[in-house]
């Protein structure tokens, strides 16, 4: 994935690298409990590169996040789906270095670690692709490629951007993800949101990304660019990387996921793989399904509310996590037990 | 007028041996030359620049003159100076309002040290530079410890330095002026680096207009052709994705009133060395022609966009103005005014500019 960028001195490139060197096969120290938590089915294949144990945040009174399990590993799709304030976005701030964690467990390589910076996170090979794809507007697209890690030449007192090889790179690169640009001296905020995504992915991965976060890619975007993306998701996947797609949108997680977790409340609802349920039930989760199967009853004595389409309780029956990551084997009947543990 | 085309000609020669062979998917059509020219943050300023000369040129015959256009580069010089740094840090989304009064505050120190211990004046100019660049450190640590606004902060340290420069000043000389330090030890030394003239076809030329274009130059190489510029950009344009991917923000804005710093020590030891001695008063205001000049020039008030070049035109047209009615034999409280309508005018071109530059 990273070519032949670093031939000259590329100090710049080197630092890139420096967490990226390890293949997506390597991320073999994990001889700690791989078995445990939420090791499903036919996920089990290689070692997560990242894992959540049970980890959880609260800002001060308020719990964003509780109890959730999570792991990710090469080549495999994780998506995390939930309703806007499910706690989709403080689940990838503490795994991209945004913030920290304040219960539980966050391993790299089945080591526990705690980023201080997105840059301890990125120096271990996990990339953020952010809801505002952390793009600079006005900056040129090639700049922005490479903002943060820019190639240099020369020695230290006139050490200058090597502009010549840092175009010519975003320009491979991008061509490589099918992305093509007449002119990368135009700001990126002049692209359009499909576009800037897919800088931003393919940027993620030249830059040796090991995990791809992927915060909400398709919200923006309209059907067609929706499918670009997810392209580009399955290439990262294909190449042998980890991605965690966060979305609120089951079709679109059910075209490349490989895992499922649903966040309600800040607790996880439902973590199964794709053996284990289909895209008819997850959308059901997604759109609350637990909690409005139990209205049914109540809605159904209500004149002029169709009630037909909802699902019975006991159509969800795919595995729900509560706390820990303890596989329950039916659905929380009552909707608060769902919000609380 | 040479920087700008000499600045849009790479992207012009750059592009082409990527396209020829490569597809185009057709929607992103590169942008016409004009409209790249006009994309440059500094058009607008070049073009009022070049509008005030002729109108000076025609209005005031003395303006005219070698001589004249040397006092006009030296005003400019000595406002361009700072312009820079300030500008910089404009592009990295603060600014700073201590920048006039750390200028008096340098001169001061350098002065009263070098006068009251009787040492090398050098001694003094050093310990100059170290009390400036204290001050632009202590400017950008509080911004990023406490998140603060840039105006809060340095409004705060303008106020601090205004009354120091003052009280300590009278504690010493029992005067609002230092004694003057002509006859002490390395003095001419010192002049010749600060203050001296170079004659050029018989006019004598301020030493500081050389200065000025070379950190000009510097300040544009640094912006466009290190990492360090790129920072700057990103600080200054979305500070929180700048962060995320990996920015060291924090650096980047200290580092930069820093810059300020050494911009105020550097003009103070010019004013120590030209009038020997130093009003402790002066320089109150001056932080507002210095925004002024790298507004006018093209940078963006809010950050993430602006040049190095820009701030020298911005602080030439200054140079002109307050020149040019002193020539035009007008009443100079027009000077003011005259920099008011500058101001909004460079404002409203500029927000033109940049929609023009960012349309598809």
């Amino acid at each position: 994935m990273t070519t032949d960028n670093s031939s000259p001195t590329g100090a710049a490139a080197g630092t890139a690298d420096t967490g990226a060197g390890t293949e997506p096969g390597t991320g073999a120290a994990t001889s700690t409990g791989t078995g445990a938590g939420p090791d499903r089915g036919a996920d089990g294949s290689a070692a997560p590169i990242v894992e959540l144990r049970g980890a959880g945040k609260a800002y001060g009174n308020v719990r964003a996040l509780h109890g959730v399990s999570l792991a990710v590993r090469p080549g495999r799709v994780t998506c995390v789906l939930g309703d806007n304030g499910a706690g989709k976005s403080t689940l990838i701030k503490i795994v991209s270095g945004l913030h920290q964690h304040t219960e539980g467990e966050l391993l790299v390589d089945g080591e526990p670690v705690r980023f201080g910076s997105p840059r301890e996170a990125l120096d271990r090979g996990i990339a953020t692709v952010y809801q505002d794809l952390a793009t600079v507007p006005l900056m040129p697209v090639w700049r922005n490629f490479f903002l943060g890690s820019e190639m240099t030449r020369g020695p230290w007192p006139v050490r200058r951007l090597d502009i010549a090889r840092m175009k010519r790179t975003a320009d491979e690169e991008l061509r490589n993800m099918g992305i093509v640009l007449d002119d990368l001296e135009q700001p990126i905020g002049t692209l359009s949101g499909g576009q800037r995504q897919s800088v931003a992915i393919a940027r993620a991965v030249y830059f040796g990304a090991r995990v791809l976060i992927l915060d909400e890619p398709t919200a923006a975007l309209g059907v067609k660019q929706s499918g670009v993306v997810l392209k580009y998701i399955a290439a990262a996947r294909d190449r042998g990387l980890g991605v965690i797609f966060i979305t609120h949108n089951p079709h679109h997680a059910y075209m490349v996921g490989d895992h499922f977790s649903v966040l309600r409340l800040g607790t996880m609802e439902l973590s199964a793989s794709r053996s284990e349920v289909g895209l008819e039930e997850l959308t059901n989760h997604m759109a609350g399904g637990a909690e409005l199967a139990a209205l049914k009853h109540e809605l159904a004595q209500v004149r002029g509310v169709d009630v037909e389409g909802l699902p019975e309780e006991a159509d969800l029956r795919a595995p729900v996590t509560s706390g820990a990551g303890a596989p329950a084997p039916s659905v929380p009947t009552a909707p608060p037990g769902g919000k609380d543990s | 007028m040479i920087p700008v085309s000499q600045a849009t000609a790479p992207a012009a020669s750059d592009s082409p041996p990527a396209s020829p062979a490569a597809p185009k998917d057709g929607r992103t059509s590169e942008r016409s030359l004009a409209r790249r020219v006009l994309a440059r943050p500094e058009i607008g300023a070049l073009i009022a620049a070049i509008s005030v000369y002729v109108f000076f040129f025609a209005v005031a015959s003395p303006f005219r003159e070698a001589s004249s256009l040397a006092n006009v580069l030296y005003e400019s010089s000595v406002m361009g100076i700072m312009a820079l740094p300030v500008a910089l840090l404009m592009i990295g989304g603060e600014f700073d309002l201590s920048a006039g009064v750390a200028v008096t505050t340098s001169a001061l120190t350098a002065s009263i040290l070098s006068f009251q211990l009787s040492l090398n004046v050098w001694t003094g100019v050093i310990v100059a530079l170290v009390v400036a660049l204290a001050v632009g450190a202590f400017n950008g640590y509080l911004l990023v410890r406490t998140g603060l606004p840039s105006f809060l902060i340095t409004l705060g340290s303008f106020l601090i330095l205004q009354g120091a420069n003052l009280a300590v000043t009278k504690i010493f000389t029992g005067n609002v002026a230092t004694d003057s330090i002509s006859d002490m030890q390395g003095f001419d030394q010192a002049k010749k680096v600060f203050a001296s003239e170079i004659g050029i076809g018989g006019v004598d030329v301020k030493i500081t207009v050389f200065y000025w274009l070379v950190f000009a130059a510097a300040a544009t190489w640094l912006l466009l052709r290190t990492r360090f510029g790129n920072w700057i950009f990103a600080t200054g344009g979305n500070e929180e994705s700048a962060r995320a991917v990996g920015v060291p923000v924090t650096f980047t804005k200290i580092a930069l009133f820093m810059g300020v710093g050494a911009g105020a020590w550097f003009v103070g030891m010019h004013i120590l060395f030209s009038f020997n001695t130093v009003q402790s008063g002066e320089g109150v205001g001056n932080e507002f022609l210095y925004i002024i000049a790298a507004v006018i020039g093209g940078c963006l008030l809010t950050g993430g966009y602006g040049s190095a070049i820009g701030p020298v035109i911005g602080a030439f047209i200054f140079g002109m103005v307050s020149q040019g009615i002193v020539y035009a034999n007008w009443n100079p409280d027009w000077f003011k005014a005259f920099l008011g309508v500058m101001l909004l005018l460079a404002a409203l071109v500029n927000l033109w500019v940049r929609r023009q530059a960012t349309r598809r």
